[in-house]
């Protein structure tokens, strides 16, 4: 079987993130960075491989983004992936969630995967919708927020975040999952796996390679616009329990955390 | 816009590639190393599977071509040697004695069926090498050593001491340096033969992460097939000690790193007369300097690893970069130290950890006068020794 991950190169985790007031677009400048959460993805797709229940013939990581995004793919590779997908074309820039969903769709349909698995949100964007859109043009069942997949005879099981507790949901093939940080620990790229990811295929698309109608993406394809931005309300000031009886301390922590429901 | 942990933008001149590996092994680092390595200190000892685990990244031996080793460039290997001794000193010797000095050894100098015995080994952590040169009466002058091997038949026999070792107590094999009638002579001496020892040697103060040990020799008997054939003058060893002397020109810029970074933060969140000590011109001043002397140590750094590359760099610019490098990084980590106030004497923080290491850093791979005195005999042609 094949398995397609989805992968995006972000700013670094490190960096302030920043809104460019110009453009209403994400500041995108500076260093630079594999998402974490598809690092997650591509452990995902390595562990069904390793786990040998599935035969895995392929790996494929596919990434839509401009020419620097090539070093995401290097890193995918670096990480296990046997070689990528690069979908870079002008047309594409300012992209909004759907669009991107459907461009990357279209790339990922020329491979015709039985899996495509992503990291279940992007570091920068935060959208956790591009799997829904991407399973949506595909026609495949789409499954977010998975943190545990295991192999169940043809099929796959996954346990699902939900907002209490999991939700465990049994998938047969072809499927999108967009897992979440908790499903693996992602291994270290090795020396060299880093110094060979070069050395691996490495296919670019552009639009009309990759079959994306140009009309529907772009800044002009894309139908959501951002308008106005705020800075994030300030945080009220935190409350300090001096502790002089403990009893006392721990039973006004209680009494916090239920007033909140957090208990 | 300058960023603090990499004022000068030094990032800008790596490629993507060392980029890459210089976050692996930073993550690594982070991750399994920071979080312990102050109880290891402590305790001084340092994990037997750290070896292993370095091999598997594909860290042991990086820089040499086959074998199992993966034939990076030396950049690369200065890179890994900073990151890891941005963790710790003794971290980074383990790779350095590892890689630099039994593995180069074997490499360099040894037969194709040394090479083909242990390099596969050396390069995966399975076993672990040890690099003997120094005896009790022969440090900087490795000339004088006293540990002989004379023939018996087709075999040597190796009697004397080695000294200040690292790794020595567990080591599989030893690259053991010994006079013979007819010149210096490297020998490979696996662990168990018998008349070989390697006591540790406790009581350090410095370095403490990190494994230093005896090797003692007592009518050691070897067979031919243990000296390194291509090995026929001091020159062999002190080949090896360039390797590692250029992985510590970088190493000691990231542990000044590491104490730079613990200042700089550690100010900013310290208040002493109501406000961050951070906010007062002393403290700035030393945090200047500091980065000041990170990032030209790291530009140092990364020239002699740029010529290394490009079969140019001699041995006495590694000496430069030794002197240089390992001096700066004492100041830094000695002016983080007071930064740092009471919590900078503790290991509750990097500092005195750093600082203590690298007192070993500048005395051992030819100490800082040895290095000057090695830079002035190529600046005046004149050697001034002896
Ligand atoms: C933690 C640690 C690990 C080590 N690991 C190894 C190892 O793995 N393998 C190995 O072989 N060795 C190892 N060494 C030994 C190290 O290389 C030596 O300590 C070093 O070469 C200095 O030798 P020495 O200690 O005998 O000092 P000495 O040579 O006795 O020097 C004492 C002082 O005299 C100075 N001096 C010497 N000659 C001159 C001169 N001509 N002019 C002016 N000043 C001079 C020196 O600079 C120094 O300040 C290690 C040492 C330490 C501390
Ligand atoms: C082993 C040990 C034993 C000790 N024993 C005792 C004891 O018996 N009794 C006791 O009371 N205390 C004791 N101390 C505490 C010691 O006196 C304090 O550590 C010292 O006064 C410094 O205070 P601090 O550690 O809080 O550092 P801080 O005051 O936080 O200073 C941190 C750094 O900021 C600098 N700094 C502070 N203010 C300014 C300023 N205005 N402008 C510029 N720079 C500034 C300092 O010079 C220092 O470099 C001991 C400390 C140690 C290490």
């Amino acid at each position: 079987m094949k398995i397609c991950v989805l992968v995006k190169e972000v700013p670094d985790a490190a960096v302030d993130k920043r809104i460019d007031p110009a453009t209403g677009r994400m500041d995108r400048s500076g260093e630079r960075n594999l998402n974490p959460y598809d690092t997650h993805a591509i452990e995902t797709a390595m562990q069904l491989r390793e786990g040998g229940q599935l035969e895995v013939d392929e790996i494929v990581a596919v990434t839509m983004g401009p020419e620097s995004a090539v070093r995401a793919l290097h890193k995918a590779v670096s990480l296990g992936a046997d070689r990528s997908v690069h979908v870079c074309d002008d047309a594409l820039a300012g992209s909004d969630v759907a669009a991107t969903g459907y461009a990357l769709a279209k790339a990922v349909e020329r491979e015709a995967p039985d899996l495509v698995l992503l990291g279940q949100q992007s570091d920068d964007g935060e959208c956790y919708t591009i799997g829904a859109v991407v399973a949506d043009h595909l026609k495949m069942p789409s499954l977010t927020q998975v943190v545990k997949l295991d192999v169940d005879g043809d099929a796959l099981r996954l346990e699902r975040q939900a907002e209490y507790g999991y939700d465990t949901v049994r998938v047969r093939l072809p499927a999108v999952i967009s897992v979440g940080d908790a499903i693996n620990e992602p291994r270290y790229p090795s020396l060299k796996a880093i110094m060979g990811a070069k050395k691996k295929p490495l296919e670019t698309l552009d639009a009309a390679g990759a079959g994306i109608d140009v009309a529907l993406v772009g800044a002009e394809g894309s139908r959501v616009a951002c308008g106005d931005f705020h800075d994030p309300p300030a945080k009220p000031a935190g409350q300090i329990i001096e502790d002089e009886n403990t009893d006392e301390t721990v039973a006004q922590i209680v009494a916090w955390l239920e007033e909140r429901k957090l208990i | 816009m300058t960023r603090p942990h990499d004022f000068l933008d030094i990032d800008f001149l790596l490629s993507d590639e060392e980029r890459e590996i210089r976050d692996m092994v930073r993550r690594f680092v982070a991750e399994q190393v920071t979080p312990y390595v102050g109880e290891w200190f402590e305790q001084a000892t340092i994990p037997r599977e750290l070896a292993p685990a370095l091999g598997a990244l594909g860290l042991l031996g990086m820089h040499l071509e086959g074998y199992g080793c993966a034939g990076a460039s030396a950049t690369a290997y200065g890179i890994t040697c900073m990151e890891l001794e941005a963790g710790d000193s003794g971290v980074r010797s383990l790779v350095s004695v590892q890689g630099s000095l039994a593995m180069f050894a074997i490499h360099r100098w040894g037969s194709e069926e040394q090479k083909q015995e242990w390099l596969p080994k050396l390069a995966t952590g399975e076993a672990i090498g040890c690099f003997g040169l120094t005896e009790p009466d022969a440090g900087s002058d490795p000339g004088a050593m006293r540990t002989h091997a004379r023939r018996d038949g087709e075999d040597w026999i190796l009697n004397g001491q080695k000294m200040w070792i690292t790794n020595g107590s567990v080591a599989d094999v030893a690259v053991v340096w010994a006079r013979t009638d007819e010149g210096i002579r490297g020998f490979l001496v696996p662990r168990d033969t018998k008349g070989f020892t390697a006591p540790e040697i406790h009581r350090k103060l410095s370095l403490r992460a990190s494994v230093t040990s005896e090797l003692v020799l007592d009518d050691v008997r070897l067979p031919a097939a243990a000296q390194l054939p291509l090995a026929t003058s001091l020159r062999a060893p002190l080949s090896c000690l360039n390797e590692a002397r250029y992985g510590i020109v970088w190493g000691a810029i990231g542990a000044a790193r590491a104490c730079f970074e613990a200042a700089l933060s550690y100010s900013q969140e310290r208040v002493a007369f109501g406000r961050p000590i951070a906010a007062t011109q002393l403290q700035q001043a030393k945090l200047a300097e500091m980065a000041t002397e990170v990032n030209r140590g790291l530009l140092l750094a990364l020239h002699l690893g740029r010529l290394k590359d490009a079969g140019r760099l001699e041995p006495e610019q590694v000496s430069m970069g030794k002197l240089a490098n390992v001096g700066a990084a004492l100041r830094v980590a000695r002016t983080a130290r007071q930064v740092l106030g009471a919590n900078g004497i503790t290991l509750e923080y990097p500092v005195i950890r750093h600082m203590n290491n690298l007192e070993s850093v500048i005395t051992y791979e030819g100490t800082a006068d040895v290095h000057a005195l090695v830079v002035g005999g190529a600046l005046t042609g004149i050697q001034a020794f002896r």
